[in-house]
């Protein structure tokens, strides 16, 4: 018999569910506490939009103390998606949803080099301007932030308001 | 200028675009096509952009070799050739005491010089205006590497134990007016008196044009060495382009 995971539990959630299940969509799980609006906004998500979006803040967990949950219907993430919430929550989980069944779980890796979605916080960067070029920002190992290839420029705090 | 030179003296021609009013940039063309363009009419481009990275999107769209002659506050890694070259007609690297002084913050001759010297065990000292320092994530790569740097706060603080004072010109329009700009530039001029207490072997560098940073009565001094720094620079491009086209 195939074990069906609702969409909504994780070991996280003991207390019950704060919102609805979703039939299609991505659920993105154990955001780092307070991050969840930061994820919508990757998900360009800033005004009028047609899907069900449910969003979760720091909901209490028993592995990382707390954490957010963002939910949207019918939408399943890109990689480039993926890897830009990896920057602000290396600890987050995709679940993929097909007809209320868990289809596709995984976790999020960071990559080593981010193309086209973060702006070079320098004005003079060549990026920053009309060149038919996109960004490219090399990935620093244990957490130093990220270094643009043209500038050489490093991002290492408030990384959130440069993803574009 | 000291590259067309080196184009001259090793019997080639060179085609110079010094503004971007006489090209197509003009005409709102991206940088990038009009690297597209040149690389069809020569065999090497050799460029000077005000933004930072502008070599580098040039080397991704050209069909022949870039090098880079300075873009923005970034980079300028032919200077550093010839500064290296400069250094080493005097004494060997490996070890020495340099100090750099003036805008070290958009200084592009700074940024290239110190990074090459990182990979001779250099111990660097820096003295810069307030707000003008090294950038912190080029310090913190440095140190990275290895490099020890000390900021000092004069010049005289640090004179008599470095062997290279590399000064660099300090930008009027970095300042909010022109007195704050003439009290901070007077702090970090070189004088002949300056160098009173300097080790015998010290050279005194500057990328030039110097505007008031160092006396031109140190123009005669043993010391002074900008002056063949800049000569320099004809024998040093001319071995770069050589090698990126021989």
């Amino acid at each position: 018999m195939k074990h069906i995971v609702p969409a909504e539990t994780s070991d996280d959630e003991g207390e019950g569910l704060l919102v609805r299940r979703i039939k299609n969509g991505t659920v993105i799980d154990h955001i780092d506490g307070g991050e969840a609006l930061n994820v919508v906004k990757i998900l360009g998500i800033v005004g009028t939009t047609p899907e069900a979006l449910s969003i979760a803040t720091n909901v209490p967990s028993k592995n990382m103390g707390k954490k957010d949950i963002v939910k949207i219907s019918n939408r399943e993430l890109s990689k480039e998606e993926v890897d830009r919430i990896a920057l602000i929550s290396p600890k987050a989980t995709i679940n993929i949803i097909r007809n209320f069944k868990v289809c596709e779980k995984q976790g999020v890796e960071i990559p080593t080099l981010i193309v086209g979605s973060v702006r070079c916080p320098n004005p003079g960067c060549i990026t920053r301007t009309n060149e038919p070029i996109k960004s490219r920002f090399e990935v620093l190992p244990e957490g130093k932030g990220l270094r643009c290839l043209y500038c050489d420029s490093v991002i290492t705090k408030d990384l959130t308001s440069y993803i574009i | 200028m000291s590259f067309e030179s080196a184009m001259a003296r090793l019997g080639g021609t060179s085609i110079s675009v010094s503004s971007v009013e006489a090209c197509s940039m003009a005409k709102g063309e991206t940088l990038a096509d009009t690297i597209r363009v040149v690389s069809g009419y020569a065999d090497a481009i050799v460029i000077r952009h005000p933004k930072e990275g502008a070599a580098r999107l040039a080397s991704e769209f050209a069909k022949v070799p870039v090098i880079n002659a300075g873009d923005g506050a970034g980079q300028h890694p032919s200077q550093t050739l010839l500064d290296l070259y400069t250094i080493r007609q005097s004494m060997k690297i490996d070890g020495i005491d340099v100090a750099l002084v003036g805008d070290l913050r958009y200084g592009r001759t700074a940024h290239s010089l110190a990074s090459a010297l990182s990979l001779y065990g250099v111990r660097l000292h820096t003295i810069s205006p307030p707000g003008l320092e090294l950038p912190p994530s080029l310090a913190s790569t440095l140190t990275e590497k290895g490099m020890e740097i000390v900021a000092h706060d004069s010049i005289e603080e640090v004179i008599k134990d470095v062997d290279v004072l590399y000064v660099t010109r300090i930008q009027r329009e970095r300042f909010p007016d022109s007195t704050s700009y003439f009290n901070v530039a007077s702090s970090y001029r070189i004088t002949p008196e300056l160098l009173a207490g300097a080790k015998k072997h010290l050279i005194v560098l500057h990328p030039l044009p110097r505007v008031d940073e160092i006396d031109p009565r140190l123009d005669v001094s043993p010391h002074a060495r900008y002056f063949e720094q800049s000569k320099n620079g004809v024998p040093v491009r001319m071995a770069m382009l050589l090698d990126v086209m021989g």
